[in-house]
């Protein structure tokens, strides 16, 4: 999987990264130098089904945006984004939404992004974890059989994950800057997440409270996009009804995971 | 590195009578709040603030000095404030936002911080962390058990609690009683046993009593922001302090408190993952530094 992500981006010649550094949020100067050091990858971007906001999420990087688009990525496939009907060869494919198992469509557009893309990212909670797709039972328009809605990675082999609903303008220009710089450090633990595909608000129970894990600081309910999660006693309380599937708290929480090593250079403590 | 990184360590106070007399050490959180808030180098602080029962607080978005002085002194139990930056940065609309908050909530805001997946607009509001010492935390139920339990004493009569020289201390309008820290053993949150931060090592800056006279605090500044807001408050009057070489017990006790917890934490870390049970830390034999923070 490293190697993968080194060979493409042509870092096996030059291991250290020039800018190992990028503290922070990229900024623009940040993305420019970096648009002019680096081959231009081209990237995909594949629609399953979500509701777009992650797309969103990621044009809201105003002060990046232009120079990502326009000096630092070629887009070469992507519905409204480009004229293109075939998939075409791609260095990254970035794929929005949960696939559906009833739609053969779908199906095959993934498997076959699959094999033209050298990385494959779940982007957004529906393509990582499955997020409020979970709860689909069929039985509505315009396909009432459309009712099987799985995160990607059960049906093809994901590289990195990213999950989010959506995920932050600030983790996608991160990541951007991550992936151009071949910090292979920063991008660990989204290759960790790739795994974790069944998402509830219910493991921070699970995997935190009944863990013996719980510290009380309110971290979880602070990420919940839907403020499903409020705190009661010093431990968090999952409204199930507002609980989306997506993740986050969970993946937010500091005893889930720790980049103690990546805290400590963005710091500089 | 037993303390975490750090450029400088000093016994301070408040110069502020009133805080002095309401804060729980040497006052350095309220003064430097307040004087954050004044200075409009933040707009708003994330406190423990007083909830409706006596003892148990209530995360609380202060806006002004005087709010930060109401939510002044220890609360020995859980208090959200991370919950809380989110409201701050919302529903409040404040651009720089200060927070006082224990070893593991600066761990949750620091890792939000680095991976803000899910969390939108709220890691670059976080303008000032203030760390405080933390050895371990009580539940509210356990507190006010073995405050009313074990010393009598019901706690809305307490006026103020605190840990010190080996013991729990409780202070009423009249008297002043204590239990041997041992026992308290038991009741604190599991979670703390394998906590490996003692001194809030990621925070801007790090206070608590530890290493100072009675009325005073030991503070270690850490990053540049909170080096620079502390020799502000210093220069403006608000601070004073003493070199850590002039008081005692000084900065010595504070070190081996802090190996002591990580020690022993890190033998609970190493037994659980014995036991096949998740730890977001690493054993001792894989570390580097037995006495790091992962
Ligand atoms: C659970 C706990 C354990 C501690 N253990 C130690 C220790 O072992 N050794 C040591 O030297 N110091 C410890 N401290 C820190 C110490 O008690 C003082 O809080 C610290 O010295 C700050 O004092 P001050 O006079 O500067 O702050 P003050 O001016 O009194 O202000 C204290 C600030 O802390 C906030 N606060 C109070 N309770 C909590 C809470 N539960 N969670 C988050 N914020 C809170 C208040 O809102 C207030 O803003 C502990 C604190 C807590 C909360
Ligand atoms: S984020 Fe904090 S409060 Fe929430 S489950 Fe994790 S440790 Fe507990
Ligand atoms: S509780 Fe909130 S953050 Fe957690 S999975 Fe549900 S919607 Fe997502
Ligand atoms: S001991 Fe650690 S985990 Fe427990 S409350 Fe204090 S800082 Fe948090």
């Amino acid at each position: 999987m490293l190697a993968r992500i080194k060979e493409f981006l042509g870092m096996e010649t030059k291991p250290e990264a020039k800018n190992p550094e990028i503290k922070e949020v990229a900024s623009e100067e940040e993305v420019e130098k970096v648009a002019e050091e680096k081959p231009k990858p081209k990237i995909g971007y594949i629609h399953l089904s979500g509701c777009t906001g992650d797309v969103i999420s990621l044009t809201e990087n105003y002060d990046i945006l232009a120079p990502l688009l326009t000096e630092m990525v070629d887009i070469v496939y992507g519905q409204t984004l480009v004229d293109r009907w075939d998939i075409p060869e791609m260095d990254i494919a970035l794929i929005e939404g949960s696939v559906c198992l009833q739609d053969e469509h779908s199906l095959k557009e993934l498997k076959e992004v699959r094999e033209k893309a050298g990385l494959v990212v779940a982007f957004g909670s529906c393509a990582s974890t499955g997020c409020f797709t979970r709860y689909s039972r069929g039985g509505q328009q315009a396909q009432p059989s459309h009712e099987s809605f799985v995160p990607i990675a059960d049906v093809v082999k994901v590289d990195l994950s990213m999950p989010g609903c959506p995920p932050s303008p600030e983790i996608i220009a991160k990541t951007v800057v991550a992936v151009l710089n071949g910090d292979m450090d920063y991008l660990q633990p989204m290759m960790d997440l790739v795994g974790y595909t069944e998402a509830c608000g219910c493991d921070l129970q699970l995997k935190v409270v009944n863990q013996a894990l719980c510290i009380g600081c309110g971290t979880c309910a602070m990420s919940c996009p839907t403020r499903a999660v409020g705190m009661t006693d010093g431990r968090p309380e999952v409204n199930g009804d507002r609980c989306v599937k997506c993740g986050i708290c969970y993946i937010q929480c500091p005893r889930s995971w720790w980049p103690m090593e990546r805290i400590k250079k963005d710091t500089g403590l | 590195m037993v303390l975490g990184t750090y450029k400088e360590a000093l016994s301070a106070r408040s110069t502020d009578k009133q805080i002095q007399k309401i804060s729980q050490d040497g006052g350095i959180v309220t003064a430097l709040l307040s004087f954050a808030l004044d200075e409009k180098i933040i707009d708003g602080a994330v406190v423990a603030g007083p909830g409706k029962d006596m003892w148990k607080p209530v995360p609380q978005v202060a806006m002004t000095s005087d709010e930060v002085l109401a939510a002044a002194g220890t609360k020995y139990t859980l208090s959200p404030n991370v919950w809380t930056l989110k409201e701050a940065a919302r529903q409040y609309g404040l651009e720089k936002i200060g927070t006082v908050s224990i070893p593991c909530q600066t761990m949750g805001i620091r890792k939000m911080q680095s991976y803000p997946f899910g969390v939108r607009f709220v890691a670059d509001k976080i303008a000032l962390i203030l760390g405080i010492y933390c050895m371990e935390n009580f539940p509210f139920e356990s507190l006010r058990t073995f405050i009313s339990e074990k010393m009598g004493v019901s706690p809305e009569l307490v006026e103020k609690m605190d840990i010190g020289k080996g013991k729990f201390w409780v202070y009423t309008a009249d008297e002043t009683l204590s239990i041997p820290l041992k026992e308290t053993h038991g009741y604190e949150q599991n979670g703390c046993n394998i906590c490996l931060d003692y001194v809030a090592e990621l925070a801007d800056l790090s206070t608590g009593s530890v290493g100072s006279p009675e009325g005073w605090s030991t503070v270690l500044t850490r990053t540049d922001n909170g080096d620079s807001l502390f020799k502000q408050a210093v220069e403006a009057g608000i601070i004073e302090t003493k070199p850590m070489a002039d008081v005692k017990p000084g900065l010595g006790l504070l070190e081996k408190l802090s190996k002591e917890k990580k020690e022993k934490n890190q033998k609970t870390i190493d037994n659980r993952i014995a036991m096949g049970l998740p730890v977001p830390y690493k054993a001792s034999t894989e570390k580097e530094d037995p006495l790091a923070n992962y």
